[in-house]
């Protein structure tokens, strides 16, 4: 067994392996100083929650405490493997810090209070605006890190309950695009491809997706396949230059804001040559003729100009991708927090689509996720859908989860699509949504223009609830706080981004008073007396296992059909993909093979939208496009964002998701090892931007766009010319501000625009207009990762590279069996 | 002939569209959709009225290439305007009413392009025929724009 320091070295080390051939195991352990394997008292089964790869592992319990973590040698995702987050993340877990007691707001200061108390004020505000203005006055925003029956149960409670329309997720800001891409071109969520594709592809294109710093097992097991036989060309398009683009055979670093048109040129080189499966196209698609004409207009030229990239380059990646034989697409936030993100990400599906590699191995399409129950918050109906993929414009389809919930159609609202989080924002703004319910999740620091935001979320007029296990930024603007279990303190199911379902058990009790997320929605729906139609509670479910089979009814003869799964069945071996019913028993590695989609008028889950404007697609349209459910090529138009370079603010900023930290860092910055890797915000640029602003590595600078500024150490890295790197999210409570800036700010989105992509409503992190200004010299090299695409671009002392704590040293054993496939 | 008129018709209506669509943009800037949408929108219409000036000239028109310009004053009054009142929630009405003449207004063009269209099958005019191929269908991604956005907010703005 070998040691290793899995900071200064996150994707550990390599056990290559050829096309075709199963990935060899490598289990990862990391347990606490002075603890041994033969100390632990029990492993106890789960699944990553730092990240959304979905790595199976096991926590290691001594005397009732998480001492430690190891990879599932059997899982089919990680095959034993653990990232740094996944390594070292639990810690967060036992910190002095967490919420023990629920809060009150009394006499504007936040009081501890007990459950009884804390539940009456939210059941006493609840009662009362359903009363005055009805359920438009009250809005659910939840995240993409509870589990299943907890999803389920607030989607239940909130659209059949409640009734109210206001319910989403923060995979507003990750994922929405995924599955809205999925969407429009299959009429269904769920991901074509399986993270097994990256053992068969002979060329993997990643746009947008920093696989190596966002799914680290998922890049381990692309390495290994680099350093083995018959390797996999690469094609990345990033303006970064990440791990991704130096292992890439072509690189595309394109000017923020234009995927669309570089993804209509690469389409019009493919179409062009005649690199295309027409038989295919014939048999299960429709549209083509709509792309053929629209990518005509785009030729390599003109989409070099557009884009900044040279016009070889993009014909150099085409005839790549054209000649692939099994062609694995991903797409992360590069495209779906850009400029016409849904329009870009389809275009990706397009490519796989026109080519047939779709539904066979090597040939998968993965838009990814971004945390790790992103899946989940779809599939329930927390985040903007309806539970189980059911189609919110076709009324047999509401009559159908109005009969598994046993209520009235009419209770359900329908009238318009589900509310996304920016528009509810919106309406708070405005004074008509009156109570928000934030739970596991911090708007307050990862909504874009967070000035705007606080100042939402402050207001006196708006009774807000936050539901978590710190006193996040969000929190302590709250009126009632209350105290949440998290991973390994509570029992559920998660899906990874290739349909994998892991169970995650309770390991440990929570601490103080803290409550799993199940029983507080529970609670809350019994108090509020909600009931179906015969005068029964509404939920009729009380624990995590009878929360699953009622969701597991839900699912029947859906999409994500969960019929066949038991915790039973999850306990112990390896995760299963769905659908899993009595067809399909062990789950299915691949849908949509043999070109069957799950498109029908009658079965889709949506219509569609306008890839420009955001329209809905009526009922009848879809059906003249579309009677027979093929698979649904649209063709978008390059439009310029909204944001431009101007003579005050001539550079373009994008932000982003980093190695060592996750989302706003409640759980990450409490890990010594990660926090230690990455402790503060930092600035990217070019070295000839440096040398054009008179900037120096480690230097303070100010970044500023039309809305606000924020200080941070300079990294000069291989980013694009022209464009600025900022990580999120570096907020506000392990600072003096506590909620907000204490002089510079900090967050990346003190600088982000309210825009948001019209199709799948994803907030546009990644075109902001922005200028830097040298603020004073600095004592040595900002703090930085090196390791990861804030790599220094020029010399650059050794001493200052990042590496671990002594205690960071974790475990590696090879050789051993298992790994499902 | 009185082809003319239609063509004038149809410049006036563009330029209409265009100028509605941005007055919409700025007055509910603090509705960030409907203010960038509108503005993208917009720069269909004005398009289509640089595209009908030229062609206009083939039946002897002088119709004004440039689209209807705007006032910056006036502009800068609206968005100021919206940034005041965005706490007020009157402002849903006015935004349900503008709507709703946009819509009107996008239907509107949409007739003028069909009319169009038949005229230009009569005449046997390819490049006309073309430029309405072209342009109605953006016209009618405006017309259900406005409509989809009309049904999303109704029901916020009247039962709140």
């Amino acid at each position: 067994m070998a040691r290793i320091d899995r900071i200064a070295e996150p994707w550990g080390t390599r056990t290559p392996y050829g096309s075709g051939a199963d990935w060899p195991v490598r289990v990862d352990t990391h347990l606490a100083e002075g603890v041994t394997p033969e100390d632990v008292d029990r492993w106890v089964q789960t699944a990553s929650l730092l990240h959304s790869n979905g790595d199976a592992m096991d926590i290691a319990v001594k005397d009732n405490r998480i001492v430690g973590v190891r990879g599932r040698a059997v899982d089919r995702v990680n095959h034993g493997r653990l990232g740094p987050k996944d390594l070292y993340g639990w810690q967060a877990n036992a910190s002095p810090d967490r919420l023990t007691k629920p809060l009150i707001r009394e006499g504007g200061k936040l009081v501890e209070t007990d459950w009884d108390t804390a539940m009456q004020r939210i059941v006493d505000k609840s009662k009362a605006l359903l009363a005055e203005q009805g359920p438009s006055a009250l809005g659910f925003y939840t995240t993409g890190q509870l589990f299943s029956e907890e999803y389920y149960t607030l989607g239940t409670m909130a659209h059949g309950g409640i009734g109210t329309n206001h319910v989403d997720g923060n995979t507003r800001l990750c994922t929405a695009t995924a599955g809205e891409a999925l969407k429009e071109s299959f009429g269904c969520d769920g991901q074509p491809g399986s993270y097994t594709d990256v053992d068969h592809a002979d060329v993997i294109a990643l746009y947008g997706h920093n696989v190596a710093e966002t799914q680290t097992v998922l890049w381990t097991r692309m390495l290994d396949r680099l350093a083995g036989p018959n390797p996999p060309k690469i094609i990345c398009v990033d303006p970064r230059m990440t791990p991704v683009a130096r292992a890439a055979t072509v690189h595309l670093a394109p000017r923020p804001g234009t995927n669309v048109a570089l993804m209509n040129g690469i389409l019009h080189e493919i179409i062009t040559n005649g690199w295309v499966d027409q038989e295919y196209i014939q048999a299960h698609t429709v549209g083509y003729s709509e792309l053929e004409k629209e990518v005509k207009n785009y030729p390599p030229a003109l989409v070099a100009e557009i884009c900044g990239v040279p016009a070889e380059q993009i014909s150099e990646a085409a005839s790549i991708i054209g000649h692939a034989e099994r062609l694995l697409s991903t797409v992360l936030q590069g495209f779906y927090q850009s400029n016409q993100a849904t329009a870009a990400a389809v275009q990706v599906n397009n490519v796989n689509i026109i080519r047939g590699m779709l539904g066979k191995r090597g040939c998968g399409i993965l838009q990814m996720n971004g945390q790790p129950t992103a899946e989940n918050t779809r599939e329930c109906g927390a985040d903007g859908d309806l539970a189980a993929f059911r189609n919110w414009s076709n009324d047999a389809h509401i009559q159908d989860l109005a009969r598994v919930w046993n209520i009235d159609p009419m209770s359900i609202p329908h009238y318009s699509p589900p509310t996304h989080v920016m528009q509810m924002m919106r309406y708070a703004e405005d004074g008509s949504i009156r109570m928000l319910w934030v739970s596991g999740t911090n708007p307050a620091v990862s909504l874009p223009e967070l000035a705007r935001i606080r100042s939402i979320l402050e207001q006196d007029r708006l009774f807000l609830v936050v539901q978590d296990i710190f006193l996040s930024e969000t929190a302590q603007l709250a009126d009632v706080v209350l105290p949440a279990a998290t991973w390994g303190e509570k029992t559920g199911t998660f899906t990874n981004v290739d349909r994998t379902v892991h169970l995650s058990e309770k390991a440990v009790d929570p601490p103080g008073e803290a409550r799993p997320d199940l029983e507080i929605f529970i609670d809350y729906a019994h108090r509020m007396g909600l009931q179906d139609k015969d005068g029964q509670p509404l939920i009729k479910w009380h624990d995590p296992e009878s929360a699953f089979e009622a969701w597991k009814e839900c699912t029947r003869g859906k999409p994500c059909d969960y019929t066949g799964i038991t915790y039973d069945k999850l306990r112990g071996g390896s995760g299963i993909q769905w659908p899993c019913n009595e067809e399909n028993p062990d789950g299915t590695e691949r849908i949509y093979a043999d070109g069957k989609f799950w498109a029908h008028p009658e079965y889709c889950e949506t219509y569609g939208r306008d890839l420009i404007t955001g329209a809905p697609v009526e009922p009848t349209e879809y059906k003249a496009l579309n009677p027979e459910g093929k698979a649904i090529i649209k063709a978008a138009e390059y439009m310029p964002p909204h944001e431009l370079p101007s003579q005050d603010f001539p550079l373009q900023l994008i932000t982003g998701r980093t190695l060592y930290q996750f989302h706003t860092r409640t759980k990450t910055g409490r890990a010594p090892e990660l926090q230690a890797a990455a402790p503060d915000v930092w600035v990217e640029l070019s070295a000839d931007d440096a040398g054009a602003y008179g900037i120096a590595e480690g230097d303070l600078a100010e970044v500023e766009t039309p809305r606000g500024s924020v200080r941070a150490r300079v990294r000069i890295s291989g980013i694009r010319n022209g464009v600025l790197f900022l990580p999120f999210h570096y907020g506000y409570w392990d600072t003096k501000g506590g909620h907000q800036p204490d002089g510079a700010g900090r967050a990346a989105n003190e600088l982000t625009i309210t825009d948001w992509d019209a199709a799948s409503k994803q907030p546009i992190f990644k075109t902001a207009a922005a200028r830097i200004t040298r603020i004073s010299g600095g004592d040595g090299p900002s703090s930085a990762p090196t390791t990861t695409a804030s790599a220094p671009a020029g010399v650059f002392p050794e001493d200052a590279r990042t590496k671990g704590l002594p205690t960071a040293l974790a475990d590696e054993a090879t050789g051993t069996a298992g790994g499902a496939r | 002939m009185k082809f003319g008129l239609v063509l004038e018709e149809m410049h006036r209506s563009e330029n209409d569209l265009a100028h509605h669509l941005l007055v919409i943009s700025e007055r509910h800037k603090v509705d960030h959709e409907i203010y960038h949408l509108a503005r993208d929108l917009a720069r269909w219409s004005q398009q289509h009225v640089r595209d009908i000036a030229d062609i206009a000239k083939n039946y002897g028109q002088n119709l004004d290439p440039e689209p209807r310009g705007e006032a910056g004053l006036m502009e800068t009054i609206r968005e100021k305007g919206s940034e005041m009142v965005g706490r007020r929630p009157e402002t849903g009405m006015l935004l349900l009413r503008d709507l709703r003449e946009l819509y009107l207004k996008a239907c509107g063009v949409s007739a003028d392009w069909e009319l169009l269209a038949q005229a230009a099958q009569g005449m046997k005019d390819k490049n006309l025929l073309a430029l309405a191929e072209k342009c109605h269908p953006q016209t009618i991604r405006q017309m259900k724009w406005a409509n989809g956005k009309l049904k999303e907010s109704a029901t916020q703005i009247l039962v709140s």
